[in-house]
């Protein structure tokens, strides 16, 4: 059983093929951050357009790779996302499959990025804790069985990466703000600054980053505008996230008595998050750094667990902007 | 031959069917719900002719300009068909299908088909008729109404566009005007003798390379530093 896979909810395009017998066959992905750099920031219609070009060319080329003349299903990623960038994998993933005569299934992005190490060998046993950190979420997950989720604890504003990328900005970074950030925070000094971690003096498990970035906003207005301090800054900033991040996975994993935790999302490349969660008391899963951020292969395994669920789309052609990963 | 064409460019969602000289056809004013309806209208285009979508010749995309959204929906339709069932694409432009529309029902062979646009605009072609199929003359733009001015007499208005900013394009040209048709929207059916002519002479093209043609390009800002 062959699944072509295909993402486009957001600025990457991308395809894979998978075989849940034997494992992933091709992937490919293109970025179009450089698309987006000059605006700060993703640009819906620019995102919608280059996802039309890029999408077929792709597929072509994981078909070729994995040798795939007729896959036997389609995958698409149907939400949540950027609704025109999500339109063009929904209607050109069912209008393949109906080409070919084969199933389409419609697959939630955040089940995607919680099943994305399974493509990891070794892969997490049922049930772990998830904790889900990219530019879009910040969530925690607990993770029962396949296919059932709940939610334990979200970002009430700002996500962890939206967090990074927003400061990057005040410090006159690039876009995507979190490698950057990182990186000028290695020449960062220790203790210069300090900043909240937020809502960790509470019970719960919800997250809020918005008010960090205005600390940073406040701290860069309020000192001198040099190389040393913006890097005093950056590691403050990171420093704040990071901690805040693993203090609410230790209290997640206690609260549920669970020790295996999967950790993916775009923030999860982060090495200082590592570092901070590998003192926790449980074993880590990561996936493999290039399947942290989005990608197609992720899609297929979310899509094969589906489809074995006997789910499928279509004719009608829909995708959500917003989907609750509690609504699955 | 056997085509099928779609057009969901505009508020029309729109799909036909040529089968050696029959045409059928869906055709259904549904602004925001062709994604909902396309797919279903092709399949039982095909399914009443009992036809694969391995049977056909080709396969007709309506690629714009239009509304954006809208348009994606039919190219991304008609580029995972015509990939899936190893067809050639023939592009073809819905102000083209528009004009076509309008020639077939006023016999006019001045066309001037416009789309509205929104955002004060619309999108404008001119159209002459040859052997019974539309050629553009010039170029199709994105203009405001009010600054379009025909060149000749004898023209039929054909499109929404004549409806926008109260008629101002119709008030403009009233003289040389015949006749005006400001409700009327592309038909899949019109994209049909136009894309087999198209093909037909040896100008279809890969799936991968049907793509939309927006004619408004403007569509992000750089943040002022």
């Amino acid at each position: 059983m062959r699944i072509l896979a295909i993402e486009t909810s957001c600025d990457e395009t991308a395809c894979a093929v998978y075989d849940p017998g034997v494992g992933l066959l091709a992937h490919a992905l293109f970025s179009q951050i450089d698309l987006h750099a000059e605006y700060g920031g993703v640009v819906p219609e620019l995102a919608s357009r280059d996802h039309v070009r890029r999408l077929l060319p792709l597929v072509r080329k994981v078909l070729r790779e994995s040798d795939t003349p007729r896959p036997d299903a389609v995958a698409y990623t149907a939400g949540p996302g950027l609704a025109g960038a999500l339109l063009v994998g929904a209607s050109t993933g069912q209008a393949l499959a109906w080409g070919w005569g084969v199933p389409a299934v419609a697959v939630h992005h955040m089940e995607g990025h919680l099943l994305a190490p399974m493509l990891e060998s070794p892969a997490p046993d049922y049930p772990f804790m998830a904790l889900l950190v990219s530019g879009g979420h910040t969530q925690l997950v607990e993770v029962a069985a396949p296919g059932r989720y709940r939610l334990l604890g979200e970002s009430l504003d700002d996500a962890a990466g939206e967090a990074f990328d927003k400061t990057a900005k005040l410090l006159g970074l690039g876009y995507p703000g979190g490698p950057a950030v990182a990186q000028l925070a290695q020449q960062g000094r220790d203790g210069v600054f300090r900043f909240p971690r937020p809502m960790t003096d509470r019970p719960g498990l919800d997250f809020s980053f918005s008010g960090l970035k205005t600390a940073v906003l406040h701290a860069v207005k309020s000192h001198a505008d040099d190389a040393q301090t913006r890097a005093d800054i950056a590691l403050a900033f990171e420093q704040a996230v990071v901690e805040t991040l693993a203090i609410k996975c230790r209290r997640a994993l206690e609260q549920s008595g669970l020790r295996r935790l999967v950790v993916a999302g775009g923030v999860s490349a982060n090495r200082r998050l590592r570092e901070q969660l590998a003192q926790l008391d449980a074993d880590l899963f990561y996936p493999r750094l290039e399947f942290c951020t989005d990608n197609a292969a992720m899609i297929a395994v979310a899509g094969a667990l589906r489809l074995q669920a006997g789910e499928r789309a279509g004719p009608q052609i829909a995708v959500r902007a917003r989907w609750p990963l509690a609504e699955l | 031959m056997r085509l099928l064409a779609i057009d969901t460019a505009t508020e029309a969602c729109s799909a036909a069917l040529l089968v050696d000289g029959a045409v059928s056809e869906r055709h259904e004013v549904a602004p925001r719900r062709h994604g909902e309806l396309i797919l279903p209208m092709v399949q039982t285009l095909l399914a009443e002719a009992q036809l694969h979508a391995a049977d056909l010749d080709g396969v007709v995309l309506g690629r714009g300009p239009g509304a954006f959204t809208g348009l994606r929906i039919g190219c991304g339709v008609v580029q995972g068909l015509a990939f899936a069932a190893d067809l050639p694409v023939a592009p073809v432009s819905t102000l083209a299908a528009l004009a076509q529309g309008g020639w077939r029902e006023t016999g006019c062979e001045r066309i001037a088909a416009a789309i509205d646009a929104r955002m004060g605009e619309v999108y404008l072609a001119h159209f002459r008729v040859e052997a019974g199929l539309v050629v553009i003359e010039g170029e199709e733009r994105v203009v405001a109404p009010d600054q379009v001015e025909l060149p000749t007499d004898g023209w039929c208005g054909c499109g929404t566009g004549w409806a926008a900013a109260d008629g101002a394009m119709a008030t403009r040209n009233r003289d040389r005007l015949i006749t005006v048709l400001p409700q009327a929207l592309p038909r899949a059916r019109d994209l049909l003798p136009l894309g087999e002519a198209q093909l037909k002479a040896g100008l279809g093209v890969v799936a991968e390379a049907a793509l939309p043609v927006y004619v408004r390009n403007e569509v992000a800002w750089k943040k002022a530093t």
